[in-house]
């Protein structure tokens, strides 16, 4: 009799070079992806005069500094992406340079390049790499003394986590999407709730998305603590990765796909915790705090008091009254973009929303990448944007983080489909709430959060 | 890096929880280069917007928070913003797991403690320092006259006791990865990028 064995189980032996006494694995790494971000990184390396293990299984790309709108570019950011272009020709790296066709957010570019395929081990300096779990890769986010590690040795130190299996029954509502599934799980487990853990994604609602949607529920993993996320591949998996330019071809995507059918998990696999979500129970979501674990359904209401959370602070800081209905939270802006929501299916529903409409805020929609952007300028999406009156700007990570320019001005309120509400995330003093990309356009069009289900109706 | 077991100096309270390494430090600090010195950055806005912030009262070795400290982004900058302010220990009910990987990197100790615990700490310290000293062997502190104990993942305490290095650990593996790498790409020659 065999044991059962969890995803994670199976992605961990195949890739576990040794384990030592003290329970910590050393991992292989399949890909490693770096950005501006990984200069002390490669800093670190100078220091050390080492080189690269491994410069094909490295890759390296402009995001969180791109500019995403025409003008002057501050020095600073110039330096930023200079330094890694340097660092790039230095170490014989494949770079997705700033103005190369296929740049993007790195969590966008990974899947759709096929760099990020099934069974991989891929890690990156940043947090959002989960989002590559919806492959049924081993993928998360590491510092910069562990992008030194893995740039001199292609290995990485890990200690094996938890299992945490979420399993969504039943089918999701029109107008609900993966982002309010993903901000409904971390609303009930907290922000801290899966520290520890790895989640694995499960259920009819989960088989049920696009591997757009399945990106954006393993991105906002982290949200909820965990550092890696996990859905199984199948068909729509497959389906996706066939064809993309890094993708095995011929013999090899055959033997691939048989492999990959091996990936998931055991049906008698154990869990150290399993949690249960009827997914047609879940409504548009969006956040009113300053942590992604103060989400609420958009019927409800400020809340007056949050477990035995002091909100005052929070409340003060988003400037709210507690008690307000969420629809009467009056925006100044909206953003759409960032790897949470920034690829083509999410520009198609903020577009069904938007298609006809004025938004009566200003408001910047960046593409994930710069296929998703000409594919969005293909399909008339960027059309729907600008005659909506929504600024369409290049790909990057944009204001999500505001590292590139693009940022929120303190005390303004941004309708944002990205994934952190933290203060000063968007910018100084800046209020976010984190909502679907249909949720945003939503909020555009009538200036304050709403409840976009009635306004996709008659829509398809 | 130079390892340490035992620590004696001041600790403030910073009585919130979530507190993210955006608001550590925020992102705009973060294309400086790491000689630039990052302690001036740590907490940068939460101190602009408090001229009174506890940060700039006092020469603070040791933090008590509340949980979830260090989420969000995997940014080692928020350590270092710690570490070169003087930070040398954290205690807090929990902990973003990137930055705990971070901190040991670095040498910081993130030392895990009950909900009721840090209340307690939080309510003796108020807004004022107060004494503490740290035993990364027998894993107890004394903040404010308390004796407490703390959760630590034993490689990671081993990891600060010694301060010991990753790479440096790694290379007497390296054989092993040389035959796990040639074995791993037979066995899943679709593993290798194909352009
Ligand atoms: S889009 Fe935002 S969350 Fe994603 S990688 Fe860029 S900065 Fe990070």
């Amino acid at each position: 009799m065999t044991v059962a064995r969890s995803l994670l189980d199976k992605l961990w032996e195949t890739h576990e070079v040794l384990r030592r006494d003290d329970g910590t694995s050393l991992l292989w790494v399949d890909r490693h992806l770096v950005h501006e971000g990984s200069h002390h990184g490669f800093a670190k390396l100078a220091a050390r005069k080492m080189a690269l293990a491994a410069p094909e299984l490295t890759f390296g790309v402009v995001d969180h500094y791109a500019p995403t709108r025409t003008g002057d570019v501050a020095p600073d950011i110039r330096r930023m992406i200079q330094t890694l272009g340097d660092n790039a020709r230095a170490a014989g790296i494949r770079l997705f340079d700033l103005h190369d066709p296929e740049q993007g957010i790195v969590h966008v570019i990974g899947p759709e390049q096929g760099l990020t395929l099934p069974g991989l081990l891929i890690n990156c300096g940043d947090s959002h790499t989960s989002t590559h779990g919806a492959f049924g890769a081993l993928a998360f986010g590491v510092g910069a003394t562990e992008v030194t590690h893995i740039l001199a040795t292609q290995t990485v130190w890990q200690k094996r986590p938890k299992t945490l299996q979420i399993t969504f029954d039943g089918a999701l509502g029109a107008g609900v999407t993966a982002k309010d599934m993903a901000l409904h799980w971390i609303a009930a487990l907290g922000a801290d709730g899966a520290q520890g853990f790895a989640v694995e994604y499960a259920g009819a609602a989960v088989r049920a998305l696009s591997m757009e949607g399945r990106m954006t529920l393993c991105n906002l993993s982290i949200e909820g603590g965990a550092r890696m996320g996990l859905i199984a591949p199948d068909d729509v998996t497959f389906a996706y990765l066939k064809g993309r330019p890094f993708a095995p071809v011929g013999a090899a995507w055959a033997a691939a796909v048989a492999d990959w059918r091996q990936l998931h998990s055991d049906g008698d696999a154990v869990f150290d915790r399993h949690v249960s979500i009827d997914a047609s129970a879940i409504a548009p979501t969006v956040t009113w705090g300053t942590s992604p674990e103060d989400a609420l359904p958009i019927t409800g209401h400020v809340p007056r008091a949050d477990g035995g959370k002091d909100i005052r602070a929070t409340l003060d800081y988003m400037g709210l009254d507690a008690g307000m209905a969420l629809t009467q939270i009056a925006i100044d802006q909206v953003f759409i973009g960032s790897c949470t929501n920034g690829r083509i299916e999410d520009l198609r529903m903020a577009a069904k929303v938007l298609a006809g409409r004025q938004a009566v805020v200003p408001g910047l929609v960046s593409p994930g990448s710069a296929l998703v952007k000409k594919q969005a300028e293909d399909e008339g999406l960027a059309q729907i944007f600008v005659q909506a009156g929504l600024e369409w700007a290049g790909a990057g990570c944009s204001m999500c983080v505001g590292m590139n320019g693009d940022l929120v001005d303190a005390g303004k309120r941004c309708a944002s489909s990205t994934n952190r509400n933290f203060k000063g995330r968007q910018g100084r003093g800046a209020r976010t709430h984190l909502m679907s990309p249909a949720m945003v356009a939503a909020a555009a069009v009538t200036g304050h959060l709403t409840d976009v289900r009635p306004m996709l109706e008659g829509r398809t | 890096m130079s390892g340490w077991q035992t620590l004696t100096g001041s600790a403030i309270a910073l009585p919130e929880a979530n507190i993210d390494t955006d608001q550590l430090i925020p992102a705009r600090f973060m294309s400086q280069p790491r000689s630039a010195g990052y302690g001036g950055f740590l907490l940068y806005d939460a101190r602009q917007a408090n001229p009174d912030h506890p940060l700039d009262r006092h020469a603070a070795k040791v933090v008590v928070a509340g949980r979830n400290f260090g989420s969000g982004s995997s940014r080692e900058a928020a350590v270092y913003a710690l570490v070169d302010y003087g930070i040398r220990a954290v205690f807090a009910p929990s902990f973003g797991d990137i930055f705990a990987g971070n901190a040991v990197n670095n040498g910081l100790l993130t030392a895990q403690i009950d909900d009721d615990v840090a209340a307690l700490l939080m309510a003796r310290m108020a807004r004022t320092a107060v004494a503490a000293q740290i035993d990364l062997g027998t894993g107890r502190a004394t903040i404010a006259g308390q004796d407490i104990g703390f959760d630590l993942d034993p490689v990671r305490r081993q990891k600060l006791i010694n301060g010991w290095d990753d790479i440096d650990l790694t290379a007497q593996y390296s054989n092993r990865i040389t035959t796990f790498r040639a074995a791993h790409f037979a066995a899943h020659p679709w593993a290798m990028p194909t352009s």
